[in-house]
């Protein structure tokens, strides 16, 4: 099965290491995932500060390079949220790419969507070590509506221990451009996340998106904690 | 006490508030409380997403039709013995009550809580015609004395703890100091029993009005509700237009989400139905009752994009949930409402010249829209304003040419790829551009980036 994988601007950018992963994992479970080299980013940052046209040249380019019938696979919650709730929007006036903005976003799936109904990798008896718990990011939990399938793909890891931490679905504060805004309500909620993580003894916390796992790091490093902090592709593809 | 719009400053208001222990404390004390309470209410509800359909549905009807309900309204009202005025803006308002106090000699006021008393200043301008208003709500009476404006819609001193109040009394009512919160109520309910019964006039708000009935609805905890509304022989109601229901048989839905929303409650302490002044025959009741109708702008937001906020019924849920209203508190936003409904409602009654950096005070985390009981679409209203913001000028010129050379580059691999390289190469200097507030959050772009690494 070949599936389209979109890095997003903020992997393909800053974490490679978790595009790289989702790779192995998509290819483990008989995925062939294949990488558009004309992808560039989904237009979020422009559409949530309010800049409509750069928004929509950003996912105009976005439906051109990810044209066809293949599912879109992406390790980023907020993203694939963009895609499937605000492209039908951006485009609402032009039905030609209206049609386009609706099959690409029912194409589109989260990782662990994509992971769990399709791939049954919750099923693989993946190995995990440590004790992880996660952080349950604003746009998987609330927009794409993905609660279970992270907790699924952690609860099956052998040798791992999951522990819960309270309020998983808090915001972290990053907020995309918000983080660059209000950077001192940003730093203040990710200090107010990383006591919960420090509260739950857990040594790795995981999420899908890497905006949010960023801003917690940065926030880790400020306060001198020493649990880890990955994103869950490469935290699931240390097993495989 | 009159006060300054400070939306302009929200962000250092937010660090002033960021610094202060006492309030952050005490806001997620309050904040994590009602959230738990919300919770366990809603739980036993079973329709409860249904419910939510039928009470927005409702507020859907109410704004598609609104000038027909506050003419019906009107009618009503007036047929049932009560005066209506209608106030386009704050100041005509502010007028309308003052002449209805003065011409009737009215001097001393007491208030039950309004969060349209607080939009239109009203009591800074009674004060000034020589009234004395005394706020009858525990909360709102805190703070008055504190020279303070409410920081929540529901719960005007959360920001304050117990310590604090038990100071103030001290200080100010020369009553010994407690923080107990028993204690201190009945230090206040003492004071405001004497408020009570030698006042000339109540004001209220009102939660809901009854277009077919000319009903006022109340809906409240403390008593001093049906003490202001039904104490003093004369009674002068002021609302926002958009408060209108249909029907007085709408109510049940929204006695059903409002408290649980609001404080957790499955229903307030009392629910007061207003049709009219005392008749004869009745056992208690305002002599004369005057409602005043604002308007202040709410016709216009009716004909623009951002309608829905209208919708709005004042639980308050969706501050108690938002990461931002959490931490930084009520104050921080700079006008009468707080909050995501309140960074909306702000920036549309106040023109975006005076309010603009609080479209960008959410991180679009998305709680608001999960709690709200009527289905107000915040972040898609948030969204709109940061267009408008944009479209109308108000960006910071550095940001509008970063977002656009960064729309033109995500519209083309080639121009994104050098961007990534030249991030790259000269991160020190990006470091230095964007500041160790933003860049010194970030790692530094990896080398070679993910589209150089696959095949």
């Amino acid at each position: 099965m070949k599936v389209l994988l979109f890095g997003t601007c903020l992997v393909d950018t800053f974490f490679p290491e978790v595009g790289e992963a989702t790779v192995r994992l998509l290819r483990r479970f008989g995925v062939d995932p294949v990488f558009p080299k004309g992808q560039t980013c989904c237009g979020q940052p422009s559409f949530n500060a309010g800049y409509e046209a750069q928004a929509r040249a950003a996912a105009e380019h976005f439906l051109s390079v990810f044209s066809g019938d293949d599912p879109i696979v992406t390790p980023s919650g907020s993203c694939a949220a963009m895609v499937k709730h605000y492209y039908p929007r951006l485009f609402r006036d032009d039905p030609s790419l209206l049609a386009m903005a609706k099959r690409a976003g029912e194409r589109t799936h989260e990782l662990t969507q994509f992971l769990v109904h399709v791939a049954k990798a919750h099923e693989a008896g993946l190995r995990g070590k440590g004790t992880v718990t996660y952080h349950a990011s604003c746009h998987l939990t609330r927009s794409l509506g993905v609660r279970e399938e992270p907790l699924a793909l952690l609860a099956s890891l052998k040798g791992a221990t999951f522990v819960p931490m309270p309020d998983a679905a808090r915001c972290c504060g990053f907020g995309g451009t918000f983080m660059a805004k209000l950077p001192e309500i940003s730093c203040a909620l990710a200090d107010e996340k990383a006591a919960s993580i420090e509260g739950t003894g857990a040594d790795t916390v995981t999420g899908c998106d890497s905006g949010c796992l960023m801003n917690i790091a940065d926030a880790m490093r400020r306060r001198g904690t020493r649990i880890r902090v990955a994103h869950i592709a490469p935290l699931l593809a240390e097993g495989l | 006490m009159s006060h300054e719009q400070t939306s302009l400053a929200f962000r250092e208001n937010t660090v002033r508030a960021l610094e202060d222990s006492a309030l952050r404390a005490a806001m997620k004390q309050a904040t994590d409380t009602f959230g738990t309470k919300r919770a366990d209410a809603f739980a036993p509800v079973r329709d409860l997403e249904a419910l939510r359909d039928r009470a927005s549905a409702i507020r859907d009807d109410v704004l598609a039709n609104l000038p027909m309900y506050v003419d019906r309204f009107v009618a009503s009202a007036t047929r049932a013995g009560a005066a209506v005025h209608r106030a386009k803006d704050a100041e005509t308002a502010r007028e309308i009550i003052r002449k209805i106090l003065a011409d009737r000699g009215a001097r001393r006021i007491v208030k039950g809580k309004s969060m349209v008393s607080e939009e239109v200043d009203l009591n800074s301008h009674l004060e000034a015609a020589g009234m004395e208003v005394v706020e009858t709500d525990l909360g709102e009476y805190i703070i008055q004395m504190e020279g303070e404006t409410p920081s929540h819609i529901i719960v005007p001193a959360i920001h304050k703890n117990r310590r604090q109040v038990g100071r103030l009394f001290a200080d100010r009512l020369g009553v010994p100091y407690s923080d107990d919160p028993q204690a201190l109520t009945k230090i206040a309910r003492k004071a405001l029993r004497e408020k009570f019964l030698s006042a000339d006039a109540g004001i209220s708000g009102a939660n809901f009005a009854a277009a077919d009935t000319g009903s006022l609805v109340l809906l409240t905890n403390e008593g001093n509700g049906r003490m202001v509304t039904t104490v003093p022989k004369l009674h002068v109601a002021i609302l926002s237009i958009e408060k209108m229901l249909p029907s007085l048989t709408d109510l049940p839905a929204f006695l059903r989400l409002l408290p649980r929303s609001a404080t957790g409650q499955t229903i307030t302490s009392y629910v007061s139905v207003i049709t009219g002044p005392r008749k004869a025959g009745d056992a208690t009741g305002a002599k004369e009752l005057h409602i005043v109708l604002l308007d202040n702008g709410r016709t216009e937001i009716l004909a623009g994009e951002s309608r829905d906020i209208l919708k709005c019924i004042r639980c308050g849920a969706c501050m108690n949930v938002c990461p931002v209203y959490r931490a930084v508190g009520g104050h921080s936003y700079g006008w009468t409402y707080p909050g995501p409904m309140g960074m909306v409602l702000t920036t549309l009654l106040t023109g975006m010249k005076k309010s603009h950096p609080l479209v960008d005070a959410s991180t679009l985390c998305g709680a608001c829209v999960e709690v709200c009981p009527v289905r107000v679409p915040l972040a898609d209203l948030i969204l709109g304003l940061r267009r408008r913001k944009v479209r109308d000028g108000f960006a910071d010129p550095r940001e509008r040419r970063g977002m656009e050379a960064f729309g033109k580059a995500a519209a083309s691999p080639a121009l994104f790829a050098l961007g990534q390289r030249l991030a790259g190469s000269f991160w020190p200097v990006v470091r230095v551009l964007w500041g160790k507030d933003v860049a010194g959050r970030m790692p530094a772009p990896a080398n070679p980036p993910l589209r150089r690494r696959l095949p």
